[in-house]
């Protein structure tokens, strides 16, 4: 039985096959390069900005954070050699132990301990190795950080607290390192949800929310770390919470995404234009609280809308997008929203390229929204 | 009455009945005004036992005796405002284990922290709250501690370092241990109480708590208010080892006679010296609750009410410090002026509550984040949205 492919119905085998095909092509070609978020490596890097890759963007982010503000810390497991990833290098030598340190592995203890130090009116950046592995934390999150504020009057609340956590698909890491788990969060008032689609943006991002006053879930697109590079502007900097990015303008249909899906829809959108279609791809940032207004503006103008995220399509945030939309720009859509996202399956090993909203995938919902 | 029984009661205990616990006192006749008394030996784990030998005043022991008929007042007067369904929800009661919370707060400042769980009453006032405030939460009106925001379960003091009433069973105790990390960055000779119950012992998270405060040696004293029923299951069905003491393994542990605020204080004060030097310590409190779990709990189909009674009679951490008090010279009229007093305070503060108002509705929307973002409330008309006025005047 084949997992279900999210918009139309029952897709032909010939057609499923060829959309693994070019969803294959579509991931080796951002691993070889031709991600649009690729700087090109012949050109010196612009003034006042430094060529990064996400990993290293974070960890910019982080040292500014630390250094910043003293009652910042860093913790998780293994930050202290750098992290799995490497997103923390050189932060325990330069700020310390005892504000950079790992922690057991225990993650719920870790986010508790962390809300606990951001209640007490720290700082804490603490770092779940995995977004896979956030669920022993759930209940620390759901019901003790998003509720801290609310609950006590606003006696307390645990805004100093941010979670990191990579997440997605990685090309090999099958079921419990590639997950997107991010609706489960965007489900609770309290939280905010961010998810980055570049190095420079996860750079602003991240600081802004270790900086803001409620708890933040930042969700890093782990496949970005290393194949994402373009030119970061150097120094303190922060992005705004709750504010979509308009990654390209066009009049014919609206592509809304995060995370490294921004990149699939930006490749989509290529693929269209020499079709002849105006794709306008817009980037929320963040998911709670997101930026209807600047998606239903856009659809409002389109008249069109496809939603792409990794997670399945079930529940997961692109129907809260669909939803909204569905409301407010009843009248102005020429066709209904679509969603084209992961399948409802477990987050498969082998099957990963079937799994996954490819280019291709997107670039037939399109095509389907204005065949409509 | 009750002072009747108290005497009778001493009478009885006068022998060995009261066993290792009972309070003996020396040099009360001499002119210095402190007392030495003789608590229940402690039993500990990879530590050595403080001395069992308590000093106090009548001064002091009329304060214990003051906060903890109070303590007792409230929580009657919660349970029949629950019955009379001027409180409505959730709501736990603390009455019998009085002594800890009592004895905790005498042995550290109110720079100390404590976070608890759900059975917080009791915290509000040890930690500066009114009674006004605490009975007006519980009616969830805005003079609440909370703003009414919060009821029962929920009630915080930011200026005296409560970290207040957490819902979920052992979730405050990772907190308590982050809290501990604050005061040790900060170089404070302050500690974090981190308070639980004996069911919440059995939660994973305690253990990942005591493991990170221990690899950290972070001034952090968990204190496990054995009450003997987690909920309506007795310790011994739901602990293998029911010695909670023990169960920081690595993490040094003391067993109190929670019933005994003098025990409590003497522990307390050791612990809170042991964890500003070297890391946590774990609290066992041998107390009781004479309610049940909450007030849909009976807290008779479990437990016997010769049990409660009995409780009640022996080990009672109120007319055990009342018995302290007559013996030493102390007039039970001025005791039974303390009650009078009490009881009229509570019963002004019940009715000065009902008088409360009702939060507005946009606060629905407060504190969830610190902007409305967008927040907007259906009207009455049909298509009538408010945005709710987010009052920058307001306080936290």
């Amino acid at each position: 039985m084949l997992p279900c492919l999210g918009p139309g119905a029952q897709p032909n085998l010939q057609r499923l096959i060829s959309a693994v095909q070019t969803t294959f092509a579509a991931r080796l070609s951002s691993l070889s390069g031709a991600a649009l978020v690729q700087a090109d490596a012949a050109t010196p890097a612009l003034p006042g900005h430094t060529r990064l890759n996400l990993c290293n963007a974070v960890n910019d982010a982080l040292k500014i954070a630390l250094e910043s503000n003293d009652r910042t810390y860093v913790f998780g497991e293994d930050v202290s050699f750098g992290g799995v990833f490497r997103c923390t290098v050189g932060l325990l030598e330069r700020f310390g132990k005892e504000r950079v340190f790992n922690t057991p592995l225990s993650e719920q203890g870790i986010v508790g301990f962390g809300i606990g130090l951001a209640t007490a009116g720290h700082t804490a950046v603490a770092e779940i190795q995995f977004a896979d592995y956030i669920f022993p934390a759930f209940d620390q999150l759901v019901n003790e950080a998003a509720k801290y504020r609310y609950r006590s009057g606003g006696h307390f609340h645990c805004g100093g607290l941010t979670v990191r956590a990579p997440c997605g698909a990685v090309g090999h890491g099958g079921h419990y390192h590639s997950q997107s788990p991010e609706s489960f969060f965007t489900h609770v008032p309290g939280l905010r949800v961010v998810m980055p689609s570049s190095p420079a943006e996860a750079k602003g991002l991240l600081l802004a929310s270790i900086r803001s006053p409620d708890p933040v879930v930042f969700f890093e697109p782990k496949m970005m770390y290393r194949t994402a590079v373009e030119d970061v502007p150097e120094g303190d900097y922060m992005l705004p919470l709750g504010v979509a990015r308009l990654v390209a303008e066009g009049s014919d249909i609206t592509l809304v995404g995060w995370g490294q899906q921004v990149l699939v829809l930006q490749q989509a959108a290529q693929l269209l234009a020499g079709e002849g279609v105006s794709c306008e791809v817009i980037d929320l940032r963040t998911l709670a609280p997101w930026d209807v207004e600047s998606v239903c503006a856009s659809v409002s103008k389109t008249g069109r809308l496809v939603v792409s995220h990794e997670a399945p399509v079930t529940g997961g945030f692109g129907a809260e997008v669909a939803a909204t939309v569905a409301q407010r720009c009843f009248t102005r859509l020429e066709s209904p929203p679509l969603r084209v996202c992961g399948a409802d399956t477990p987050f498969p090993l082998v099957f990963e390229p079937l799994y996954l909203p490819g280019v291709a995938r997107v670039a037939d919902a399109v095509r389907q929204a204005l065949d409509f | 009455m009750a002072l009747q029984v108290a005497i009778t009661g001493l009478k009885s205990q006068s022998g060995s009945q009261l066993g290792l616990s009972m309070a003996r006192l020396f040099a009360s006749a001499a002119a210095s005004p402190s007392i030495k008394v003789e608590v229940m030996p402690y039993k500990v784990h990879r530590i050595e036992a403080p001395s069992n030998v308590v000093e106090t005043n009548v001064e002091e022991l009329t304060n214990f005796y003051k906060l903890m008929y109070k303590m007792r007042r409230m929580e009657i007067a919660a349970d029949m405002m629950y019955k009379a369904k001027f409180i409505r929800g959730f709501c736990h009661l603390y009455d019998g284990q009085e002594a800890v919370l009592t004895g905790i707060e005498a042995a550290i400042t109110l720079k100390d922290s404590i976070i608890t769980s759900y059975r917080d009453h009791c915290q509000h006032v040890s930690r500066g709250g009114s009674i006004v405030s605490l009975m007006a939460e519980l009616m969830g009106k805005q003079e609440g501690a909370t703003k009414g925001l919060g009821g029962s379960m929920h009630i915080y003091n930011r200026k005296n370092n409560f970290y207040g009433g957490n819902g979920i069973v052992g979730a405050q105790i990772p907190l308590g241990a982050g809290i501990a990390l604050a005061h040790k960055y900060k170089g404070e000779p302050h500690v974090c109480i981190t308070m639980y119950g004996d069911g919440a012992a059995n939660q994973g998270q305690k253990y990942e708590a005591l493991n990170m405060a221990g690899l950290w040696n972070l001034p952090a004293i968990f204190v496990c208010e054995n009450n003997h029923y987690g909920m309506g299951t007795a310790e011994w069905r739901a602990a293998k080892s029911p010695n909670f003491y023990t169960r920081g393994d690595y993490i040094p542990g003391i067993k109190v006679d929670g019933m005994d605020v003098l025990a409590v204080k003497n522990a307390v004060a050791f612990a809170k010296a042991y964890a500003l030097a070297n890391g946590p310590i774990v609290m066992e409190m041998d107390t009781y609750r004479y309610h049940g779990h909450s007030m849909s709990d009976p807290g008779s189909t479990y437990r016997t009410r010769d049990e409660i009674n009995a409780m009640r009679t022996e080990r009672d951490p109120i007319e055990r410090v009342k018995r302290l008090l007559l013996n030493n010279g102390v007039d039970p009229a001025d005791l039974k002026k303390i009650d009078k007093e009490v009881k009229k305070e509570v019963d002004d503060a019940v009715e000065q509550a009902k008088q409360g108002q009702i939060p507005p509705l946009h606060w629905l929307w407060r504190n969830m984040y610190a902007e409305p973002l967008g927040a907007g409330m259906r009207g009455v008309l049909p298509a009538e949205y408010h945005v709710p006025a987010f009052d920058p005047t307001y306080k936290s």
